[in-house]
């Protein structure tokens, strides 16, 4: 019963952080820009639209928009919402959970492949490129804080975080959590490691690979996206910063939690914005030294957790 | 008595492989014949073994049989201990596949290759495979080994009118035989100090020795195993001797052949040794890293299907050592818990690659069987034309990339809680390199998903990149139900992975005293745990009963506005130029060139362009493109290695003067010198 309330929750939330962080884009940039219900408008009208497949294409095309969403959607399961204890949190942790969209993540790769399209093959080298060298960066950052609760398991590390109310200030936490950021970055697409309003054949990575999917397919992918998105803020917010967050499941506490995730999801954004704005995308081969900054930032964590 | 039911299946195993070899020798000029008695027969014998192996791993105590031959001295006895057996089991699942397999894989092959000869070798190797699993005293163990070796080399160079068949087999046999050498040397030490050459009588011995011998033997024993298993930079004869061999037998050498050396090393490491010192964990935990990450950045680069499985196997070992070197390092800190977590994983990751890289190199032959090249730029567009292989190669590629819910994932993921949990085991900077090596391991695990994104997509999806491709044809049932086998195994291993691991459970306490089943699994046993309460759980059944679940949920929402959608095929966008052609495909050389070029301090790469025009630049006729990687260790390990070797033969060649009075004086000297020795020792 949880669990499928919570599968609404991430559902229904995803599209919605998304629109605000382009309505908040828009906003920083002295833009009027789409309503923060756009998203929503967006996936309503590509289930309605009719599809046309490539005729190269297999039936791993076909796949892939049905695995995307279903490992988002079961990785939104695993992670603490609105309760330190997450409906499927006994499936699996931190671990899972990156691994889950890695599982997404490959598909992805093979459906921009199958097209025989150029832009589909450049769009999945250049992502699991990225992914590759995001993935040691996070994993430091994820043990930083797995050592620091003693447990992958995420309801483990959102208590141990409540407990100690202050720990998101020690400077291992703060470390890990810039590294976790700028992976946070990379793994969602957005600038300056991806742009994903660009449509321009050079720059473009996560949009190449989908770019010959349409309608209900298309949507099931995006929808995939921003659900990614979401538990990855999500994770953000309940492993580092979980106030406000309910330890025993009760109705009014849910609500309670749901409105601290809200007010902290919408801060969070408001930073990914920052970020956007103030930054031009990266050359692509300028990205690893990004990503090797994170990974520093990950071993000075870890570093500092018996320094301090 | 219990005992014999393991034991008079494990002898009737053993008479089925022999069986197997003399009637390929007897069918020698009837090919036909060869093929189905010298493959038939060990599908029966795998069968018998695995059933032996399960009797022997389902019993406490380990069950032990002496052949009639041998002297006092050097008796020829085998052991059906909970490691042995484990070894053993991997090595019958995939003997039983590989063989079946065989039956239709070489029936093309009747009329240009002798089956007799590859027949007899084929059973000599399962024969001594199974012997080096089972030995129970060094002699006998380094006798399989040897055969083992040279059945092996065989099986390489089979194809001998082919010179890289040639020399990649005689790089085999000297690189073998180095190893063995160092192996012969550990041995010997062990059994001056123990006094007789028995496994039983080994057992913690080797922590009673000095520290000095301690670590002389230990890293023999490392070097000389990590020379069959292909630790990095021992690993160079890898790439070259399994893709060369026909692919039945580059699956069993991936598969299991190299896992002899990790046999080794686990019957060295926690059998012989009762706690190692810390610097040995350290080092295996260090060279398990190396080699999981030079493994998969040099399979990124191959092109050959083949090669690039090879370089993998290698990738996959480094992902063994890591569990194994945290166990040692568990050990030498006293964290018996942690050690039996750490070598459960390394124990599981080993069984879960004999499964997917068989998968994987039966899938690589079958593709070869019917394209009839190793290329994959060459490849392409195989999923219509051969359904079954690629679905059984993306299971094995799923599995193999760690990805959720197949084996890898669950090897993997007890790699990391091992890991993490090191953190806290001791106070001094030791304790930095458990993280550091997780998230190494992380990267080499993302490195190898993107390495098999192209290794099944380039071949499998997309347009047919050579007429060989176009017209390819689906392999034949038999291969087809060996890779089911082993594909269903890969899933087996992974959703009942909480289940599974009770088997370790005798091991475990052989090997530490301790069992850990019940402490790895948790809600009810459908979920495995860490071990430690609250430490995190994962449940791989739950996993796919929820990713079926959750695309169904999907597939109903796409099928609930079906009505008002039209579903077309059409061209895929080609930029407006005539039709989209197999040569405007991305290649498997173009999508790994980011990596290329952020690892150019490895690579070392090298391109040359050269375009031929008449008017302008800008109009090339043609244009032809050339790029290659520096093979580094070749390079720079090996190069100067042989040049110094080659260095000293030549200056040792003038003792060597061809007159038989010289050599008279040498023996004489020689003999002289021992007694000396012998009087004063």
């Amino acid at each position: 019963m949880i669990a499928l309330l919570q599968f609404v929750l991430v559902l229904s939330l995803a599209p919605l952080v998304s629109g605000l962080i382009k309505t908040l884009k828009a906003r920083l940039q002295t833009r009027r820009g789409p309503g923060i219900l756009q998203p929503y408008y967006d996936l309503h009208k590509l289930f309605q639209k009719g599809m046309v497949l490539p005729d190269t294409a297999s039936w791993i095309f076909t796949a892939t928009p049905y695995v995307v969403f279903a490992t988002t959607a079961l990785a939104g399961l695993m992670i603490p919402m609105v309760s330190a204890d997450a409906p499927l949190g006994l499936f699996g942790g931190v671990l899972a959970i990156v691994y889950l969209l890695g599982l997404g993540r490959f598909f992805l790769a093979l459906g921009g492949l199958d097209t025989g399209s150029s832009f589909g093959g450049l769009g999945s080298s250049r992502e699991m490129t990225i992914a590759a060298l995001a993935e040691p960066a996070m994993m430091l950052a994820v043990f930083t804080v797995a050592i620091g609760a003693n447990s992958t398991a995420l309801s483990q590390v959102a208590r141990t975080a409540i407990a100690q109310n202050w720990r998101f200030l020690a400077p291992a936490q703060i470390l890990a959590l810039a590294a976790l950021f700028v992976v946070l970055i990379a793994e969602t697409g957005r600038i300056p490691v991806d742009n994903p309003a660009t449509h321009l054949e050079l720059t473009m990575i996560h949009e190449a690979m989908v770019l010959e999917y349409s309608g209900p397919y298309l949507a099931l992918i995006e929808w995939g996206a921003s659900i990614k998105q979401l538990v990855l803020m999500t994770l953000l917010i309940n492993s580092f910063w979980p106030f406000g967050l309910q330890l025993e499941w009760s109705a009014a506490g849910a609500l309670v939690s749901l409105g601290w995730l809200l007010v902290k999801l919408a801060a969070l954004a408001g930073c990914i914005v920052l970020v956007e704005t103030t930054n031009a995308k990266m050359r692509f081969f300028r990205v690893p030294d990004l990503l090797a900054v994170a990974f520093t930032l990950g071993a000075l964590a870890l570093i500092s957790t018996f320094l301090f | 008595m219990n005992l014999p039911v393991a034991v008079a299946l494990f002898r009737l195993g053993l008479v089925v492989y022999l069986a197997g070899a003399a009637a390929a020798l007897l069918a020698w000029r009837r090919p036909r014949a060869a093929r189905l008695a010298a493959f038939g027969a060990p599908v029966l014998g795998g069968l018998v073994q695995l059933a032996a192996s399960a009797a022997a791993l389902s019993r406490a105590s380990a069950a032990v049989w002496t052949l009639p031959w041998g002297t006092a001295l050097f008796p020829w006895t085998v052991r059906l201990d909970p490691l042995s057996s484990y070894f053993n089991l991997a090595l019958a699942f995939l003997t039983v596949a590989v063989s079946l397999y065989s039956l239709d894989y070489l029936r093309d092959m009747e009329e240009n290759w002798n089956l007799g000869a590859l027949g007899f070798f084929y059973n000599l190797l399962l024969l001594s495979l199974t012997l080096v699993f089972t030995a129970a005293n060094a002699f006998f163990f380094l006798i399989a080994w040897e055969v083992m070796a040279l059945a092996a080399f065989c099986l390489v160079a089979f194809e001998h009118q082919k010179e890289e068949a040639r020399s990649a087999g005689v790089l085999f046999l000297i690189m073998s035989h180095a190893g063995t050498g160092m192996l012969l040397a550990a041995f010997l030490m062990l059994a001056t100090a123990a006094g007789n050459l028995n496994f039983a009588s080994f057992h913690r011995l080797a922590s009673r020795l000095s520290p000095v011998e301690q670590g002389v033997v230990f890293l023999l024993f490392f070097l000389g195993f990590g020379v069959k298993a292909g630790v990095v930079p021992l690993h160079i004869w890898l790439p070259d001797a399994h893709p060369v061999a026909p692919s039945n037998i580059s699956a069993l050498m991936s598969g299991i052949v190299i896992k002899t050396g990790i046999y080794g090393m686990a019957r060295v490491f926690f059998d012989f040794y009762g706690a190692p010192p810390l610097w040995a964990g350290t080092l295996v935990l260090a060279a398990g890293v190396v080699t999981a990450l030079v493994g998969v950045l040099y399979a990124l680069m191959e092109h050959d299907l083949k090669r690039l499985l090879a370089y993998h196997s290698i990738e996959n070992i480094g992902i063994i050592l890591i569990g194994f070197g945290a166990a040692l390092l568990f050990r030498a800190l006293g964290h018996a818990n942690l050690a039996a977590l750490a070598l459960v994983a390394g124990l599981y990751h080993t069984l879960n690659h004999a499964m997917f890289k068989g998968l994987l190199f039966l899938g690589a032959g079958s593709v070869l069987h019917s394209t009839g090249t190793r290329n994959m730029e060459q490849m392409g567009g195989l999923i219509r034309r051969m359904p079954a292989t690629a679905l059984f190669f993306l299971i094995g590629a799923v599995a193999i990339s760690g990805l959720p819910p197949l084996n890898g994932f669950v090897s993997e993921w007890l790699t990391y809680q091992a890991l993490l949990a090191g953190f806290g085991t001791t106070e001094s900077l030791t304790r930095l390199v458990f993280p550091i090596a997780g998230s190494l391991l992380a990267l080499t695990a993302a490195l190898a998903a993107a390495c098999f994104v192209k290794a099944f997509a380039i071949p499998f999806l997309a347009l047919p990149r050579s007429d060989a491709a176009r017209s390819a044809e689906e392999a034949p049932l038999a291969m087809q139900a060996a890779m089911g086998i082993l594909a269903a195994a890969c899933i087996a291993l992974g959703l009942g992975a909480s289940w599974f691991v009770k088997v370790f459970d005798p091991i475990t306490e052989q090997a530490l005293g301790i069992r850990i089943s019940a402490s790895l699994q948790a809600g009810r046993g459908f979920a495995l745990s860490a071990g430690a309460p609250h430490s995190g759980t994962v449940s791989t059944a739950g996993i796919a009963l929820f990713l079926v679940s959750l695309g169904a949920a999907a597939a109903y929402l796409v099928s609930r506005f079906a009505r008002s959608q039209r579903r077309s095929t059409g061209p895929v966008w080609d930029c407006g130029l005539p039709g989209l052609t197999a040569e405007n495909e991305y290649t498997a050389t173009a999508f790994s060139k980011p990596l290329r070029m952020i690892f150019s301090v490895l690579y070392r790469p090298r391109r040359e362009i050269q375009a031929e025009y008449e008017v302008s630049p800008y109009y090339p006729k043609a244009i032809r493109f050339e790029s290659e990687i520096e093979p580094t260790f070749e390079k720079h390990v090996y190069g100067p290695l042989k040049d110094w070797i080659l260095g000293v033969a030549k200056r040792m060649r003038a003792i060597q003067a061809g007159s038989v009075h010289a050599y008279l004086a040498y023996i004489f000297v020689t003999l002289i010198l021992l007694l000396l020795f012998e009087v004063r020792g």
